[in-house]
Formats: C-alpha cells, structure tokens, sequence
C-alpha cells in the first residue's frame, strides 16, 4: 500500500501512509489510536474507500470497492468488531459466503463438517457447529471468527485485536496455527496492544502515527520503550503512576466506614459467597480468567440482574439494587463504566455534550427544565479536566476516537460525583497514550475518596493499578493479593486455582 | 458455554415457534370442529381452507422482508390489486387463462420489483416506501376496477375452490405446492440463507462479504409474488375483482399479526414461513370459533382484538426468567 | 460562550437532521405554486386558513406520533384511538349536568388511557410497539363497535367542541389552529430544554445506554405512548366538533398520513432524530398535497398512484439512508 489518504469530514484519518507486508511473514502494526492503524486495515478490506492511493497485491494494482471484492483477492481480515451473525449457527457463520452447494442448494452437511475441521485446526473442541452462535461467550465467538477466517483460504490475512478477548490458553493455539500458516507462505498482518503478544509472534514491525508512517523494523530491534514512544512521540517512562505507600484509610471500627461492602453476594449460580469491602480511596482490583463473574459481579452491584442474595452496603448503610436507578445515593452513588462503551456507555448520534450530562440532568435541572448554562459549565469543566480531544462539544459523539469515548463515558459519571466507581475492562481497545491518562485519572480519583472496582482482562493493569486485586474462579473468590503480592505469577496461579507457589 | 446437546436437540429448538404456533392451530381446530354441526366434513374443511390459505399466502409475503428486519406495508395492496387484474384477464379458452394466471403473477412480480428498488437502490425505509408503493398499487386496482365486477371462467374457479376427492382442498394444495416449490429451496439457498443474515446483523453480513443488496431485493420480489398468488386465489373465490381498501389494510396488518404469531421475529433473523403459515391459520380459526360458540357477532372484534393481546403477551412471560435485566434492553 | 463559538453551534444545528426540514419546507413552497397554477383562489388567504384548519386535526395527531417515533416505535392504536375520542366526548355529551360538560376530558382520558396500556405493554412487557399496538387498535374497534352496535351513534358534540373545531375567534383564524399552536409550542419546550425531551431522544439513540445511565426508560415511553393516545382522541374529539357528530372509522385515513408526515418532516422512524418543525412541515405538506389532488378532480385511481409517488420523490430527495451499512 502506498500514498493512501483518507478524509472523514474534517479529521485527516491517513496522510500518505504505506504498508509492505512480505508473504511468509507476520507483520505487527502499532499505534495509538487515531494513528490510522484501524482505517489502513479497513482500506486494505474493502471496507472504506481511501480517497487517494495505490495497494498492490503481488505486484498488480487492485481495487477494493467493497469487502467482497478483497474477499475474492484472497484478502481476509478479522476485525474486533466481529463479523458473525448471532442467529444463525457455528457451521452457517463459517460458510456464509461461499459454501458448499448440491443442485444449487447448501449442502449443510459438507458445510458442517468445513466448519469442524476449520476449528478443529484451531485446537477447539468444544463448540457444536450447529449451535447458534447467539449462545456462545465472547471468547469462544471470537474463536469462531477466525476460523472462518481461515476457512477462505487466504493469502492474507488481517487479524485486528482479533485475540482481545481470548485467554491465553487459546491464544497459544491460535499463534500456533499463524506460525504454521506463515511457514505455509501466508502474509499476515497483525494489529493489538498487547506488546508481549507482539513480542511472541511478529517477524516485522510498523508504527503508525497521526495517520502516517512513522517506521518499519524487524522485531527485536527496538525496545518496548522505544516503540512506545515512537507511537505516543514523547518521552515515555512508566504507564503507571506511582501507588502511594500504606492503605488508602485506616481500617477497623476507629476509621471511617467501608465505601463499599458486599455480605455474602450469590446470584443464579454464577456468582457464588461473594464477600469483600472496599474503603474510601481504594483501587479494588477484579481478576482471572475470562468469564468467572467478573461482568455479573459488576452488573450486580450496579442493579442491572434480579435475583441477587445477600447484602451490599455502600457507607455502612444497606442497600437494595433493583435497578440503576437505585445507585443513585445521597452520598454520590455508584457508577458503572461498561463493557461496551459504543453500545452500553454512549448515545452515539447524539453530541459529545449531550452524552456527558446525561447522568447528570436531574442535578442539572429545575422543576424538569434543563439550566442551559450550569449544564454548559459542568459539562466544559469535565472535558477539560479529562482533556477530551473532540472537534467541538457539539460534535457526534461517534466521531471521537475510542479513547476519548471512554473518556466521555467516564466523564458523565464524574458529573455525578460517584462515591463508588465500578470499570468493567475500561482500556480494551485503547491506546497507550491514552491508558496512561485513564490510569492517572484513576489515582486522582482515588486520592479524591472515591472507592474503584477494576476488572481487568490485562494482568498488567491489575498490577500497577490497584492495592488489592480480587482473584474469581468459576463465580467465587479465591484469592485476595494485597500491596506487593500482586505480582504477574500469583495472579495467573490464582486465575487457575492453583494453591500460591511464591512468597509475596 | 454450549450444552450437550444433540443435533435434534438444536432443531429442536430452532423450531420453537413454528411448532408452538402449529400446537395452537391444532387445538383450535380441533375446538372448532367438535362443536361444529357439520364436524369433520369435507365443505367444512374446504371453507376453512379457503378463507385461511389466503391469509396465509399474504403472511407468507409479509415474512420475507421482515426477516432482513424490513417490512413490506403493501402486501394487501398488491393482493386486492391482482385480484383486480385477474378479475380481467382470467377468461376464456384454457390458454388465454394460462396467460392470465402468467400475467397476475408476473404483476405482482413487478411489484415485489418495485418495492426492492426503492427499498434497496433508493435506500429508504422500507415502512414509508411500501406505504407509499401501497397506495400507488391500490390506485393501479381503482384504475382496473372502479367499480367491482369482472368476467371469470366458473369451471376454473370452481376447481380452484374444491375440494379434490371431497376431502382435500385445492387452495390448500396451492399453498402446499408455493411453500414446496419456491419456498423450501429459496431456504436453503445462499440468498435466502443471506436474507436471515442481513436480519440478524445487517453490518457483520456486509463485512463478511454477503450479496445483502441482491438478498434484500430477492425478498421484496418473492413478496410481491405471493401475494399475487393470493390474489389470483381471492378471485376464484369471489369470482369478481373490487378494489377494496379496507380489505387491504385489513390484510396487510393481519398479515403482520400472523407472522409474529408463527414465531417469526419483527427484528428479523429468525423464523420462517412454515411458522407463519400456521399463524396465518390461527387468526382465521378465531372467527370460525366465536361463530361456531354462537358468540355475538359485535363482539368479535373486541374477543380478536383481546385474544391478539394475549397471545402477543405470552412471549413477555419468558421475560420471568430474564435474570440480566440489563439483557431486556437492545 | 464567545461570539464564534455561538455561530458555529448554530451552523452545526442548521446543518444535519435540519436539512430535510428546509426541504420539506421547500416542498410545502412548491406545492403552494402548483395549486396556484390550477387555481389562482389557492393562495387566497380564505383557502389557506382553511388548509391550516384542516392540517391542525392531523398536526395534533402528529405531535404524539413524533414523540412515539422518536423513541424508535410506532402506534398504530391511532385510527381506533381517534374514533374512540369522537365517540367517548359525544356519548358524554349526551349525559345532562356537569357530567355533560366534561365530555372533552373524558375523552382524552380515555385516549391517554389507551396510550398508557400501550406504554406497559411495550416497555414492561416487552412487546414490539408495532404489534401491541395493532392489538389494543383492534380492541379499541372492538369496543366501539359494542357501544355502538355497528351503527353510526346519534350523540351529537358539545358546542365546546364545535368552538375549537369550526370557530374563528381572533383574528379570523380558526381555533383549531390556536389549538394545534398551543400544542406545538409545549411539545417544541418540552423536547429541547426539559430533562425528558432530552431522554425521549437519548432512548431513541439507544435504549441500553440509557438504562445503564440510570435513565427511567419505563417511565418515559409510557408518559409518551399516553401523550400519543391523548392527542389522538383529542384530534377525535375536534373531528367530532368539526362534523357535529362521530362516525364509524373517522380514525382510519388518519394513520398513514401522520406517520408520512412525521417522516417527510425528517424524522427518522428508527427513532432519534426529527424536530417538531419538521413534523409541522410535513402535516402541511401533507394537507396540501390532498388538497390539491381533491381540487384537481382526478380520479380517485389517480390521486392514489399520485400520493404515493410524490411521497416516494420526496423521500428519494431527502430522506434517503446513509450509503453503505446503517
């Protein structure tokens, strides 16, 4: 790819940026996003048309008007956003175009044993092929996404954030399969955050920048540090800020009461004796594998499930969560910052100052009436203090990067002055710059009183981020790290209910 | 993660709605029949045919957009017009009537075709096109018939009517025959599998590759031809055409009801016309049951409109076990 | 805020979803010049008041129409919702004492009534709007033809009723028009600076955002479904004041030419986006356009096919979905 450009409206996605990607190689792209990792990728798919620029596969000129068109060039990408229909089946997902056919028709049992022996390749074993993919977990979806990837055959193939969900057990399995694949003579390009998965699989490298270019090298010719700051183009030292010495606040019945405080919390068999506090100022941590609770603990203390036994109080005093509604607290309340920001956290068509005093208008009105200029001034004080980077508080809230939607996410929570703030995975899908602001707001916000609930999928994050880390396992606590016993081995141990090894 | 389940396990379950729908039917049928004079008998049957294989052709058009989660509005309008035009051209010597049949068919075709185009070409949404459409095609049937009349070959449509062997209906074997011979393989094709795709996620289709323009467009024709099939049917029976708006729309929002009565999402992606087949059968033996229990004939407006309510209500009870309030919302 | 950042706030505003409002807007000119043509008395200012006398009965409906498909649903209770207003006020009206006079309330009562069975069927129990409100259209009928007995009722409507429908008070505007204005006004107040216009739009925008923001989506879309219902049987109530009496299906030709004219105002009927000016436009658009295929004496054939393709042009015009995936 060569000299592509791309406009959307008034922000220059990609300035004369370039890719060379070698057959029988991995080549890792990076970048904060807003670098124009994403939309290179969506250009080489045929999913945006660039508005200058030459690709060329093999040597000959191509071009991509639509995904079918990269599809049948033998371009095949799997992208964060996944692409499998919900109500039909494993095996249908998988040959959707393309599938074998008798008389004209599908020949749904050619189909579904293609669909096996694709996933079969993956190293998966537990996925039915005529199960509706509706039903499948996140991680196992995405399992389901790359091998129909696989299925057509590639002779490229573009995995963006494609193992973000995945634990790394599969993870292992899937790199396995590239490995094999790339051995075969397939060129792959490979897009995620995670610098230690880059670190285990790519052959070469590129930074992107500000929607241009920035270099190319082979992997293991620069440090981790300096690639970063090649994305982020300023000094770089640590993403985390530093975590002060001692407990947020004195414990016990001299101290103020816990912020949070959760008796023996069950619900529907996924959650099971669910006990712990968090004090005021606190960076409570939630860990382990992937689908242990973690998400429904978080819902629950949010009032988003019914059915939930047990007790949570918030301030000593005890609270039923039958909704949202109820968190909504005289001393501040809880605030939930979702899972999927684009669809749980923002109205996407709506502006960016819209989506930011949402949480606040019963505060921000009179008698039902809004007052225009204190919601004006609530809200341009919260996107300055988050340093929200948008063309304008009037814009769609849809054209800011994922960055700064989380960061609106957050912000319209900070309008309500939270006493308890819960995070189900907030960096997923954000780039290092941006992380290191969320994690120092994190800190600041914690060093203001507010008690934080983490659940991270980034052991990382567990470790600079909090003063204690939580370890789930199928719903129920077991394990709890404290100060410098949280490290990377008790936590993956933990995660897998291994009895600890290491003296913290 | 996923159950042990056996592949009839996963058919099973595929198949909730249509087997719900035609559970129901049989129970009111079988109502139907034991407190009718007449019982089990071949003109009873043969009027029950009648009247409910047309509901079910029109639902059957409706289906299929609604499965790409569009929706056609002018089904009763295509329908009331090819009966118009049949009512014309369904006459005279046995190949002048296979010409005519050719030509009814064909319009409503064209309709389906034009609906596609505006839907898909003209990207509009398909609830205000096909409304408009709707009244363009019942302004095409005013033109045909401005008053109700017409000139239809009896021995044809008598046959049509019958019963053959006084015991199996020809409109039944109709519906039998459109669902075998154009149904079942569109199913089982890669546009009419495209089609639950577009409706379950009309964005992951696209990226995936999937013809949705073609699939969305094939629907809106396939629509058009069943209702013209229906129309064709409408006038055997009433042996006239009559550009009746109120039939329309009284057709056009049955048809809806039956489709979600069958089990057939209104959000598209799951379903099917067997189901709907059966809701089509369900609305049609409310009538005949209030008629055969000598309930007031005022009445039945308010019992079809309370039993709708319910029925459409009984799905909500599913909401129970909905321990993810979060899960209520889309 | 400066001066610059004012303008270009409001260049922002103009640009958009406002855009097919001008265009209908633009429509509504075209419209004016092409009954001109036939007729020079169109443009007298008898006739155009008489339009808007006549737009005013639709524009009410329309109000509860838009907020119930800014919310991303639809009510199709609307035809039967009406009848039942025309009928209900006339009925009460037969009543002698002060139960007579309150034949105005009782009606909307009855409407908003209606709306609210819609609302906890959509919103609690989950149903889609369309189909819910297909079946409480049908009980509706149901019970109008039972009060009635199929025959067309003998009630006749209160001179109140006759005073907003048919009167000129100041100056020489008709009431239904103040009516219709008063109505807009509070609708335009309550979408742009109340709390809960601002949430009809957010659940419009996306129902699970707003549920996790401790939004009360329930609560709203219930009060917007009785709105809808309410306006409903009032316009039923100006139908039967307008004719003196209420008559079996007033409510029928009401449905699609609400729903027409909330979407050719720029509304999007997947909820979201549309302002109330753009309804406005569109219920004159709308008026218009029947008015001038009645004056232009086509046939009945040819005013349908006519009908509908202008309101297919207009749509292809500005009504179009974004390219590619919505």
């Amino acid at each position: 790819m060569e000299g592509i450009s791309k406009h959307y409206g008034g922000v220059r996605a990609l300035d004369g940026a370039g890719l060379r990607c070698a057959r029988g190689r991995i080549h890792a792209v990076l970048g904060e996003n807003g670098a124009g990792k994403s939309t290179l990728i969506k250009v080489l798919s045929g999913v945006v048309r660039p508005d200058a620029g030459r690709i060329e596969l093999d040597g000959a000129p191509v071009e991509l008007r639509r995904p079918a068109d990269a599809q049948r060039l033998g371009i095949v990408s799997v992208f964060q956003e996944l692409s499998l229909m919900p109500d039909l089946t494993v095996a249908d997902n998988i040959g959707i175009v393309d599938p074998p056919r008798r008389w004209g028709m599908i020949d749904a049992r050619a189909q579904r044993r293609r669909a096996e022996a694709a996933l079969a390749r993956l190293g998966v074993t537990d996925i039915h092929p005529l199960a509706p993919v509706r039903d499948l977990p996140l991680s196992r979806r995405q399992l389901v996404e790359i091998a129909k990837a696989l299925a057509r055959d590639p002779k490229l193939l573009i995995l963006d954030e494609a193992t973000s969900a995945l634990a790394a057990a599969d993870v292992a399995s899937v790199f396995g399969v590239l490995r094999a694949l790339r051995d075969q003579g397939l060129a792959i390009v490979f897009i995620s955050h995670r610098m230690h998965e880059i670190d285990e699989i790519a052959d070469d490298c590129s930074v992107f920048r500000n929607g241009r270019h920035v270099a190319s090298f082979a992997a293991g010719e620069r440090t981790p540090n300096q690639i970063i700051e090649m994305m982020i183009g300023r000094d770089y030292d640590s993403v985390f800020p530093p975590r002060p010495p001692g407990p947020a606040s004195p414990a016990g019945p001299d101290g103020p009461p816990p912020a949070l405080q959760v008796t023996r919390l069950s619900w529907a068999g996924r959650l099971r004796d669910i006990s712990f506090e968090v004090r005021p100022g606190e960076v409570v941590g939630l860990g382990g594998l992937d689908g242990q609770g973690q998400r429904e603990l978080l819902l629950a203390l949010f009032g988003a499930v019914t059915g939930v036994t047990g007790e949570i109080a918030v301030g000593g005093k005890r609270v039923v969560l039958s909704s949202p509604r109820a968190t909504r607290l005289p001393g501040g309340g809880i605030a939930l910052v979702p899972e999927d920001r684009k669809t749980e956290g923002l109205m996407l068509a709506m502006s960016v100052r819209d989506n930011l005093s949402f949480a606040a208008l019963d505060q921000l009105s009179r008698l039902g009436v809004i007052d225009r200029g204190a919601e004006q001034s609530a809200v341009a004080g919260v996107a300055e203090l988050l340093r929200i980077r948008s063309d304008g508080l009037d814009g769609p809230v849809a054209a800011l990067s994922g960055g700064n939607q989380q960061k609106v996410v957050i912000g319209k929570w900070l309008l309500t002055r939270p006493q308890i703030i819960l995070l189900a995975d907030p960096t997923r899908g954000i780039d290092v710059g941006t992380k290191q602001e969320l994690y120092q707001l994190l800190r600041r916000l914690a060093a203001e009183r507010a008690a934080l609930v983490l659940h991270s999928t980034d052991y990382a994050e567990l470790i600079g981020c909090c003063d204690r880390v939580l370890i789930l396992y199928d719903g129920a606590i077991v394990r709890e790290l404290e100060g410098s016993a949280i490290t990377e081995h008790n936590i993956v141990a933990a995660a897998h209910n291994l009895p600890a090894g290491e003296p913290a | 993660m996923t159950g042990r389940r056996s592949d009839l396990g996963y058919w099973l379950a595929a198949q909730r709605g249509p087997l719900a729908a035609a559970a129901l039917f049989a129970a009111m049928f079988a109502l139907f029949v034991a407190k009718h004079p007449a019982g089990l008998s071949g003109s009873v049957v043969n009027t029950a045919a009648n009247k409910g294989v047309l509901l079910a052709l029109v639902a059957m058009a409706q289906t299929l957009p609604v499965l790409t989660s569009g929706l056609d509005l002018s089904v009763g309008s295509v329908f009331v017009m090819t009966n118009c035009l049949a009512s014309t051209t369904l006459a005279g010597t046995p190949v002048q009537i296979g010409l005519g049949i050719a030509a009814v068919l064909g319009a409503g075709i064209a309709c389906g075709a034009i609906n596609g185009l505006v839907v898909v070409v003209g990207r509009l949404q398909p609830i205000i096109a096909t409304l408009a459409t709707g009244a363009i095609y019942q302004g095409i049937a005013l033109w045909l018939r401005p008053a109700p009349g017409g000139d239809v070959h009896e021995g044809f449509a008598d046959f049509m009517t019958s019963s053959l062997h006084d015991a199996v209906p020809v409109s039944l074997l109709i519906l039998i025959a459109t669902v075998v011979v154009i149904w079942l393989p569109y199913r089982r094709t890669a546009l009419g599998r495209a089609a639950y795709a577009i409706g379950s996620s009309e964005q992951a289709a696209y990226m995936s590759g999937v013809p949705v323009a073609r699939a969305k467009f094939a629907t809106y024709v396939l629509a058009g031809l069943f209702a013209a099939v229906a129309g064709l049917l409408l006038t055997c029976v009433t042996e006239s055409g009559e550009a009746n708006a109120l039939l329309a729309g009284s057709y056009t929002l049955s048809s809806i009801a039956a489709v979600v009565l069958g089990g057939t999402a209104l959000y598209g992606g799951a379903g099917g016309v067997i189901g709907t087949i059966f809701g089509a059968f369900v609305l049609r033996t409310i009538g005949d049951l209030l008629f055969v229990f000598d309930m007031d004939a005022l009445s039945q407006p308010l019992f079809l409109g309370v039993v709708l309510l319910v029925s459409v209500s009984l799905g909500s009870l599913r909401l129970l076990r909905v321990k993810r309030r979060l899960d209520l919302y889309r | 805020m400066t001066g610059a950042a004012t303008l270009r706030a409001l260049g922002a505003r103009l640009r958009g979803a406002d855009r097919a409002v001008l265009a209908a807007i633009g429509c509504n000119v075209l419209l004016l010049i092409a009954g001109a043509l036939y007729d020079a008395n169109f443009l007298s200012l008898d006739y155009l008041l008489l339009q808007l006398q006549v737009a005013s009965f639709l524009g009410v409906i329309a109000t509860g129409v838009l907020l119930v498909v800014l919310l991303g649903h639809i009510d199709l209770s609307i035809p039967w919702v009406v009848t039942l207003g025309g009928m209900m006020s006339t009925a009460t009206a037969g009543h002698t004492g002060i139960v007579g006079s309150l034949a105005i309330p009782v009606a909307i009562a009855c409407g908003a009534g209606f709306g609210i069975a819609n609302g906890i069927g959509v919103a609690y129990l989950r149903v889609p709007s369309m189909i819910f409100t297909l079946a409480t259209n049908t009980i509706a009928q149901g019970l109008m033809v039972v009060h009635t007995g199929g025959f067309a009722p003998q009630d006749h409507a209160t001179p109140a009723m006759h005073f907003l429908a048919v009167e000129r008070t100041i100056p020489g505007i008709p009431n239904a028009v103040w009516v219709w204005a008063a109505l807009g006004g509070a609708t335009v107040a309550m979408l742009r600076r109340t709390g809960f216009g601002r949430r009809i739009y957010a659940i419009g925008n996306g129902e699970r955002a707003v549920y996790l923001s401790r939004g009360h989506v329930g609560r709203v879309v219930i009060a917007c479904f009785a709105i809808s219902g309410a306006c409903s049987a009032f316009a039923g109530v100006l139908l039967a004041g307008y004719s003196t009496k209420a008559y079996q299906a007033m409510g029928d030709p009401y449905l699609l030419s609400a729903i027409a004219a909330v979407v050719l105002g720029g509304a999007n009927i997947l909820g979201g986006r549309g302002s109330y000016l753009g309804t406005v436009a569109g219920v004159i658009l709308v008026t218009l356009l029947q008015s001038i295929l009645s004056i232009a004496q086509i046939s009945d054939a040819g005013r349908q096919v006519i009908y509908g393709t202008v309101i297919i042009a207009m749509l292809l015009a500005y009504g179009r979905r974004p390219k590619g995936v919505s």
